[in-house]
């Protein structure tokens, strides 16, 4: 009896022991459950966390609906670009790293292809960084150039990146509109120009950049060298960087050329320029991209790049560095691919036009890139009642998606705060599509019209 | 004539002062070094071997596939077989449910995912525990992010007589660690199996951890990358496993590593989403989408390991089984030759102690430079074999403390294992003769 009362004595000691073991442990975690977590983001991230992108993708995703809103290619990448990425993926030392800079044929291979087109020697090593897309050359030069204090101007409507990025550095974004000269209709990206003396008073002792992107997304518009001379000549009197987003660089159509900023006197010392292999090639999801520029700028981005993700994948870039041996071998030729995929694209364009055009809407025929522009106000589309503070063009793409199953991208996604209105009754069209997508959107276009009659 | 507006801008330095302090990058000059004299290589962590068939083929399926669209954007926080294999896997092993959508993100290697970590979560005045030795890159990625390091080391305890050192003989001092952490402590980075020591933290040890995170309230970065390559039936046990942790980690893997596979650049989050949703948030603005057709590729491997788990054909099995082989002919190499191996628990790193080879290189006193990185680099010119001096993985401070150990990479083929030994066997025959 003695010992079984023991026993359960015991019992009962352990068992108070668990007891109060569980309680104080619980007590902790009720204690650091009901204070308050004060984990959260970075200021430099603040506001910061919307994106037009994740938002539209999402609603895009369903495979019935006729998808020409982010601009993603539908059509196959060149058979020899994918060949030879297999290529060099069966390499067993191309599997790991490479130098963390850019592959080293790589940026041979950039430097021979930009050395003709600017005329100019450039150092594979010290003058080119490879990034993860031309996104992460956006960054990285941000990063590297931009903080608090300065101010960086940005030409309106503008790829939704650049005021995140100025922002997340600390710096201040100073807008200026692409205004449409004359009478209000517009039938060409041509005619949306900036006002000079709008421009040079943005300037001033605290600009650090201004973000040029030509050919423009959305609008299509290839600056003119006249264009380009007054931004380099602000540049030049202000002693101000200039980033330039030249990742639609090739695909410019008949009557227009391609100039790059940085040859314009004064200008290569001051300016980084971006590309893109996603755009060059059709293969945006292999996300590279590059910088060029002088050494005493470009060393500051490999300083950001060594920083945040060190190197890039080493299959790809040899892939790319093979893809742009067999076009710098024939840039002479028509068939060379940087030209071949503009004629090819051109078509379409002209095809988009057509179709929105028959549909009763003015497109805003892009000399370059691979988007298109319309108002669609004249479509009459009541959505008073739908939510009121969203903006139009918003409030019509998700109609649009909803109820006619096609896609696009609202304007005043590519806005700074003060132009939103402006651009709300314009949508963005991609044209970088199959056939059979553009049929579909076709299909649905001649429909409509049929409805609104 | 300049304008004075003008003139003070053009005094002012060019580049950003974030960048200030982060410049410095050992391996530019050592993998520099590595590529003009080396004759073999065991300095930069990456496997001479391939990675495994079956990975190589995922990678020719999805090209050589119908689907030419895995050459264009997938989802930017993950391509979706990827994250939802890996909340499947790391659910399992964490024994939670997991969300591939919100607890997983996709990054350009792990590399990017502890950058995204400190943009996210560390501000200007945060502070952040680092222990000692570090992979080199959280100290710049601190500072560029404006928080201030704070440095704790792991200190070696002596081994029993005769025996060799492991890398559980160095350990964190509870006192001096608890010492660290203060208001202003935003998170700890934790790297287990460690690099370059290749310590895997006991159960207790990180229980030490985290018991001070909890107490107060401090964030962990638990950068396992090394999870699969531990050895001697050790196990690797993860933080966010302990008690009061899941809310307060993220845990970071790399492809790189876990398929021999370095130059793939696939790395990943998992965590709550309350932290991931800041991660996505610096993602979206910084390179916003990965590569699809690696991600791809990954995912596939990882469906193969998900039904081979455990048994003796796992990828995960046979790797650190090959790489335990390799690091014991290492460890015999070394401690042939009079250098003093750390025999590590887990990743494919050694340290040795190369005291006795002091006579080579001399002592230069007041030298800027670490001796270890001295030696390193005469090593390599006069040698022709690749290290890596400690020093490299110390903060500025602390470079001194441990200036006699260089770390070996073992993840090599056996004929370039074989050949480091003859260049070893070939110096000490030099070194004794007369």
């Amino acid at each position: 009896m003695l010992s079984a009362s023991r026993s359960f004595c015991c019992l009962g000691i352990r068992t108070y022991q668990l007891r109060t073991d569980l309680l104080s442990r619980s007590i902790k975690l009720s204690a650091s459950a009901t204070m308050a977590f004060r984990h959260k983001n970075t200021r430099r991230i603040e506001g910061l966390d919307s994106n037009v992108w994740v938002e539209f993708t999402k609603v895009a995703a369903d495979p019935s609906i006729v998808n020409l809103g982010q601009g993603l290619p539908d059509i196959s990448p060149p058979s020899y670009v994918k060949e030879e990425l297999a290529k060099a993926a069966a390499v067993d030392r191309l599997n790991q790293y490479t130098r963390g800079f850019g592959h080293p044929s790589l940026v041979k291979a950039l430097s021979q292809v930009y050395e003709r087109v600017c005329g100019r020697k450039i150092d594979p090593l010290t003058d080119i960084l490879v990034t993860v897309g031309a996104y992460g050359s956006l960054f990285s030069t941000i990063q590297a150039l931009i903080e608090e204090g300065d101010e960086v101007i940005i030409i309106e409507p503008f790829y939704d990146c650049y005021e995140p990025m100025v922002k997340m550095a600390g710096a201040k974004p100073v807008f200026i509109p692409l205004r449409y000269k004359n009478d209000g209709h517009s039938a060409s990206s041509a005619d949306w120009v900036l006002d000079p003396d709008e421009l040079a008073n943005k300037f001033n002792s605290k600009t650090k950049a201004i973000i040029l992107n030509t050919p423009h997304n959305p609008i299509g518009k290839v600056f003119t060298r006249e264009e380009l001379q007054v931004i380099a000549d602000l540049c030049i009197k202000h002693d101000t960087l200039c980033i330039s987003d030249e990742v639609y660089e090739w695909l410019v159509y008949k009557g227009n050329k391609h100039i790059k900023i940085a040859t314009l006197p004064g200008m290569w010392e001051r300016t980084v320029t971006i590309g893109s292999a996603g755009k060059t090639y059709s293969v945006t999801g292999w996300k590279l991209g590059w910088s060029i520029g002088p050494q005493n700028l470009i060393k500051h981005l490999q300083v950001v790049h060594q920083n945040t993700l060190y190197t890039c994948p080493t299959p790809l870039q040899e892939a790319l560095a093979q893809a742009f041996w067999i076009d710098y071998k024939r840039m002479d030729d028509p068939d060379c691919y940087f030209y071949s995929l503009s004629r090819e694209l051109e078509s379409k364009r002209d095809r988009m036009a057509q179709l929105l055009q028959e549909a009763g809407l003015k497109p805003v025929i892009p000399d370059g890139g691979y988007f298109m522009i319309v108002d669609v106000s004249t479509l009459n589309v009541d959505l008073s009642d739908v939510d009121e503070k969203q903006l139009y063009d918003y409030k019509f793409v998700k109609w649009m998606i909803r109820s006619k199953k096609l896609s696009a991208i609202p304007l005043s996604a590519f806005c700074g705060p003060e132009t939103k209105r402006q651009f709300e009754k314009y949508i963005r069209f991609c044209f970088i599509k199959k056939d059979s997508t553009l049929d579909a959107a076709e299909a649905i276009l001649k429909n409509w019209n049929k409805q609104t009659a | 004539f300049l304008s004075l507006s003008l003139q003070a801008k053009m005094s002012r330095p060019l580049q950003a002062r974030r960048l200030e302090g982060t410049d410095k990058n050992i391996w530019v000059e050592f993998v520099k070094l590595a590529a003009t004299y080396s004759k073999v290589n065991l300095g930069q962590g990456f496997p001479d071997f391939p990675p495994p068939d079956f990975l190589k083929e995922s990678f020719v399926r999805a090209l050589s596939g119908e689907n030419h669209m895995l050459h264009q954007y997938t989802r930017a926080f993950g391509h979706p077989p990827l994250v939802k294999i890996l909340a499947q896997f790391f659910g399992k092993l964490l024994g939670r449910d997991l969300d591939p959508m919100t607890n997983v993100m996709v990054t350009v290697g792990a590399y990017q995912a502890l950058f995204c970590c400190f943009q996210a979560l560390v501000d200007e005045g945060d502070e952040v525990i680092i222990i000692e030795p570090f992979f080199d890159c959280y100290e710049p990625m601190v500072k560029m992010a404006g928080g201030t390091p704070v440095f704790v080391p792991l200190r070696p305890k002596a081994p029993k007589d005769g025996k060799l050192m492991s890398s559980a003989d160095w350990q964190l001092d509870p006192t001096e660690l608890a010492s660290k952490f203060s208001e202003r402590t935003k998170a700890i980075v934790l790297n287990s199996p460690n690099n370059p020591l290749g310590k895997v933290f006991s159960r207790e040890e990180l229980e030490l951890i985290a018991d001070l995170c909890v107490k107060h309230d401090v964030l962990c970065i638990s950068d396992e990358v090394y999870e699969w390559l531990v050895y001697d039936g050790k196990e690797h046990i993860r933080i966010a496993s302990l008690r009061g942790m899941w809310d307060r980690t993220i845990i970071i893997g790399s492809a790189g590593k876990t398929f021999s596979a370095t130059g793939w650049k696939v790395g990943w989050t998992v965590g709550p989403n309350r932290l991931l949703q800041h991660l996505r948030t610096m993602h979206q603005n910084s390179v916003y989408h990965c590569a699809t057709i690696a991600q791809e590729a990954v995912a596939q491997g990882f469906q193969r390991e998900l039904e081979l788990y455990g048994t003796p054909d796992s990828y995960f099995v046979q790797l650190p089984k090959e790489l335990q082989q390799k690091r014991d002919w290492l460890v015999q190499s070394l401690d042939a030759v009079g250098m003093k191996p750390i025999i590590p628990e887990g990743t494919y790193f050694l340290v040795a102690d190369i005291s006795k080879f002091k006579s080579d290189v001399p002592d230069v006193p007041d030298s800027d430079e670490p001796y270890d990185s001295r030696f390193a680099k005469w090593m390599v010119k006069n040698k022709g074999l690749a290290a890596i001096p400690l020093s490299a993985f110390y903060s500025v401070a602390h470079k001194n403390n441990y200036s006699h150990f260089i770390r070996f990479c073992f993840a090599k083929e056996e004929a370039t294992l074989k050949a480091a030994n003859d260049i070893l066997q070939k110096w000490k025959q030099e070194k004794t003769s007369p």
